[in-house]
């Protein structure tokens, strides 16, 4: 390594055959080898394995029984829910936890420590109390339904209430991925575009927004995979009507209840593969992105 | 790795080795206690303050006859999940369970012996329930058997059949009360039809079915099992609900057996048939009738008259086979009770 | 009297990147009702839920020997999880952040995956591989070592729940912070350790231990996973939010939320050590910035 580090210091590499050149370009900072072994190796114990558990189980229905099982009506209905609801919490968590992370690091206000602390929240709470507490705060007779539901909005035991639930649970995420970045985020760039003449809201959304772009995304995906596992925190919420309000871990429950073990890992199969896409997806844009914005390696 | 954690600071490096020690002094711990004379018996969800009395009756029962003290560790939680837990290797001595399916399927398993049932009295079921109304305090809507509840207007609160044995219940004693009074199964899945397009929110469990109702003040009638009523009042307070008993309910079997899978390795076969046969004294059965589980003692039963109204039942067997059997044909996926909510399928 | 002027000379330097005084309250009132909404008023009901019959009764909830077994517990579980995560999440970071390479992408998103699990099927994975129909089971019952339906159970599947926290917190920070300082450290002489040491860490601290307390909280809370995996054994497998669970479906909520309002505490103190520490690295900057500083110094705002 100390080889291939000092040739790129020097940075003498035209006879070097092309594959070490490629190397020495990957190792100026050394330890690639060791932390992709190691992130490999703990991921491979924790997660990889165990869910290939999942496919081994699901693999025991035929292709016939597969397809019943996570293609019946109520199963796509709560696809669509979770997802649905997911990604629309994550969109709310997106504009707000911006807000939020905006308000806490430029401003300064009284009470701003608090309100830093208390946006962890959501994470303390277990899952179930925090459903149980929302299902009170947001009931006929609590301190939110008893002011919205005569108004005839609704939030409990429909739809609209398990987007409020997967909304707390998500917060976090984007503000506490923001923050740092925002933190970090060079005032010199500001006062040049002021000085070239962008108005306040052309600097933010050119020079600031960009800068912090993949960081928002990350904070998106992070709540959007954090809202379409959630089980804890809806199930109080939401109704439970299948075709309406049924989430999709409640199938996944439900068929575990029949002693379905395969039909279950069926629909998970199913969960874990469109969430890998979609967070794919959001993480290759994101990089798309940080290349545009011309970040370093 | 070991560089990586040099780096991160020898703290860290001492912590992780304190929390190990300290993790592993824990479990040796915990070992130590099981290997006294131990029993572990997995039950369901309520039957918590039940059993906290009646293993110090037995504890008691146990010394005097026998001379010898036992430790009797408990795990409670809903009746399907614990059999999936023994199944997949919780080391129960006994099972307690609310749904003779769960049993079933452990004895499908060869987790319990397969002619469980006949192991001891009243087909292992020492205690049973039933399902009965719970309405608002005074019973404004006037309900008073099943065919109120499907009444324009009228909301029920019920558990999910789907995720909770109290909403499998639920369904049967709907069904069942139909054929009861001479109606074909067309008209008992009629009937269930329109009682389920009353529900507004299926329940979880039997405890979020009961906050729903009275802390989130949704529906006018709750189905639940006749124990809960008990729990609800102390909780809520009385005063608070009215118990409607309908002309006819279903008797909810309380099945329970001997693991062996687990005795044959520790050797506690004697100890938990002595466990579950205690069940049938009367001493225990007082236990179950404080706690409003109905006994299988006429004796009992009769003491307790004012609190266990006499209602006419009928099992399961009845009108659906077994549990085992209605599980298949009414609560598996593109069962009757799915195809109450598939549109185009009344 | 100095230090105002120099204020308000660094507020007029500002004065060219920052918001109208009318545009920054409204932000922050939006802010703040947000956050009273969706935050504050659910906390407040676990309160007043845990206190509705009085103090009394909230600290006969906590009195139980179940209530301290479950927080033994769940204490033993994080300071198991934390630090195995930290030290990968560390190493995650670092490599994905400070190179470019193929599958990047992917690797990353296998990174988020646990996130997207529901708990339950977090759980069952372990049960499936680890459980008596399981791939080792029959192995582990034949060796009586018990996995599943005991604290390495539990571990395990917060260690899952819990994973990517550290690494998602840190990935960003350090695409943000760039390569430059460590690569000059490099040609300075500086071996990898050393960089890491004195170069990166200081400078990824703040999200580092906001991912341990993000990381920390999310064990301690754990509930869907741990609950499969539990075996439920009061006095032995239950922790904190599976004693809540147990109370609340023994109609004793009182108890249930006072056990509830105990993580929630738990959570505060943490914050509040956290913001204390921040406090006192903000008053080392300020120190710092006596000197003749190369750009205003950021905790002037």
């Amino acid at each position: 390594m100390t080889a291939a580090t000092s040739v790129a210091a020097r940075g003498a590499v035209p006879a070097a055959p092309a594959r070490a050149a490629r190397r020495a370009s990957k190792r100026v900072l050394p330890g690639f080898g060791l932390t992709l072994g190691y992130t490999l190796f703990y991921l491979s114990i924790i997660v990889l394995i165990p869910l290939s558990a999942l496919l081994f189980k699901t693999a025991t229905l035929s292709w016939e029984q597969f397809w019943t099982a996570i293609s019946a009506p109520r199963v796509v209905a709560s696809y669509r829910l979770t997802f649905g609801a997911s990604f629309l919490a994550a969109l709310v968590n997106l504009f707000f936890g911006l807000l939020i992370a905006w308000v806490l690091v430029r401003y300064r206000f009284p009470g701003k420590k608090i309100v830093d602390a208390l946006v962890d929240l959501p994470f303390a709470l277990p899952t179930a109390v925090a459903g149980i507490s929302l299902t009170a705060l947001l009931a006929g007779n609590g301190w939110v339904g008893s002011i919205l539901e005569p108004l005839g909005i609704q939030l409990a035991f429909k739809p609209a209430g398990i987007v409020v639930a997967l909304i707390f649970i998500g917060l976090p995420f984007v503000v506490r991925t923001v923050q740092p970045v925002l933190e970090d985020a060079e005032k010199e760039l500001e006062e040049a575009a002021t000085c070239l003449g962008a108005t306040r809201w052309q600097t933010f959304r050119l020079v600031i927004l960009p800068s912090i772009m993949p960081a928002l995304l990350t904070g998106f995906a992070m709540a959007f995979a954090r809202a379409v596992g959630e089980y804890g925190s809806v199930i109080f919420i939401a109704g439970n009507m299948p075709m309406v309000s049924e989430i999709t871990p409640l199938i996944i429950i439900g068929k575990l209840e029949q002693y379905d073990y395969a039909g279950a890992t069926a629909v998970a199969v199913v969960m874990l593969v469109i969430s890998f896409v979609l967070l794919f997806i959001i993480n290759a844009l994101q990089a798309w992105q940080r290349r545009r914005a011309g970040a370093p390696a | 790795m070991r560089h990586l954690q040099q780096s991160l600071g020898n703290i860290t490096m001492t912590s992780l080795k304190l929390k190990t020690l300290l993790a592993s002094l824990a479990l040796a711990a915990s070992g130590m206690a099981a290997a006294q004379n131990s029993l572990l018996n997995v039950s369901y969800d309520v039957a918590r303050e039940f059993y906290k009395d009646y293993n110090t009756a037995f504890t008691a029962h146990y010394k005097k006859t026998t001379g010898k003290d036992v430790k009797i560790d408990q795990s409670h939680a809903g009746s399907s999940a614990q059999a999936r837990a023994v199944n997949d290797g919780l080391d129960a001595d006994v099972v307690t369970m609310n749904t003779t399916t769960d049993v079933q399927f452990l004895a499908d398993n060869g987790v319990v012996a397969k002619d469980w049932a006949k192991k001891f009295p009243h087909d292992a079921s020492p205690t049973t329930s039933t399902m009965l109304f719970l309405v608002r305090n005074g019973n404004p809507k006037n309900i008073k058997d099943w065919d109120d509840l499907i009444k324009p207007g009228v909301q029920v609160i019920v558990v999910n059949p789907k995720t909770g044995g109290n909403g499998r219940y639920a369904y049967l004693a709907a069904w069942g009360a139909v054929r009861e009074k001479g109606g074909t199964d067309a008209q008992a899945a009629e009937f269930v039809g329109k009682l389920y397009k009353n529900v507004p929110v299926l329940a979880k469990g039997g405890r979020d079915a009961t906050a729903t109702f009275l802390q989130r003040n949704q529906g006018d009638v709750l189905i639940t099992f006749e124990s809960e009523v008990v729990s609800v009042e102390r909780e809520f307070g009385k005063g608070k609900v009215d118990a409607v008993y309908p002309s006819v309910s279903v008797t909810a079997e309380n099945p329970v057996a001997v693991v062996e899978r687990t005795v044959a390795k520790k050797g506690t076969g004697d100890l938990a048939k002595a466990y579950l046969d205690y069940l049938y004294s009367d001493e225990a059965q007082e236990i179950a009738a404080k706690h409003a589980i109905r006994p299988r003692s006429e004796a009992v039963l009769k003491k307790h008259a004012d609190q266990f109204k006499p209602i006419k039942q009928f099992t399961v067997a009845k009108y659906f086979g077994s549990l085992t059997e209605a599980q298949k044909v009414h609560f598996n996926d593109g069962g009757q009770f799915d195809k109450l909510y598939t549109p185009g399928a009344k | 009297m100095s230090a105002t002027t120099a204020t308000r000379t660094i507020r007029r330097a500002q004065a060219g990147t920052t918001e109208a005084p009318w545009v920054r309250w409204t932000l922050i009132g939006i802010a703040l009702a947000f956050m009273l909404l969706f935050l504050v008023l659910p906390l407040a009901a676990v309160f007043a839920e845990a206190l509705r019959k009085g103090f009394g009764a909230y600290l006969e909830g906590l009195r139980e020997p179940d209530a301290w077994a479950a927080i033994r517990l769940t204490l033993i579980t994080a300071a198991i999880a934390v630090p195995l995560n930290l030290v990968f999440g560390v190493a995650a970071a670092w490599c994905i952040a400070k190179y470019e390479f193929k599958g990047k992408a992917f690797l990353t998103t296998l990174v988020d995956l646990p996130f997207s699990v529901s708990p339950v099927v977090a759980g069952l994975i372990y049960v499936l591989v680890f459980g008596a129909q399981g791939w080792i089971g029959p192995w582990l019952a034949a060796h009586d070592i018990k996995i599943v339906f005991a604290v390495p159970g539990i571990v395990l599947a917060t260690v899952f729940v819990t994973f990517p926290f550290i690494a998602r917190e840190l990935i960003p920070l350090m695409q943000a912070q760039g390569n430059d300082e460590e690569q000059a450290a490099i040609v300075l002489g500086a071996t990898g350790w050393q960089t890491f040491w004195h170069v990166t860490l200081p400078n990824i601290k703040w999200g580092l231990l906001y991912g341990v307390i993000l990381c920390n909280a999310r064990a301690m809370g754990e509930f869907g996973a741990v609950s499969v995996v539990s075996g439920h054994i009061r006095g032995q497998t239950n922790t904190i939010p599976l004693h809540v669970e147990i109370l609340y479906n023994e109609y004793q909520s009182v108890a249930a939320f006072a056990a509830a309002s105990l993580l929630a505490l738990l959570a505060l103190v943490t914050l509040v050590i956290k913001t204390i520490a921040e406090h006192r690295n903000e008053q080392a900057l300020k120190a710092a910035a006596e000197l003749p500083p190369e750009r205003p110094a950021p905790a002037g705002v």
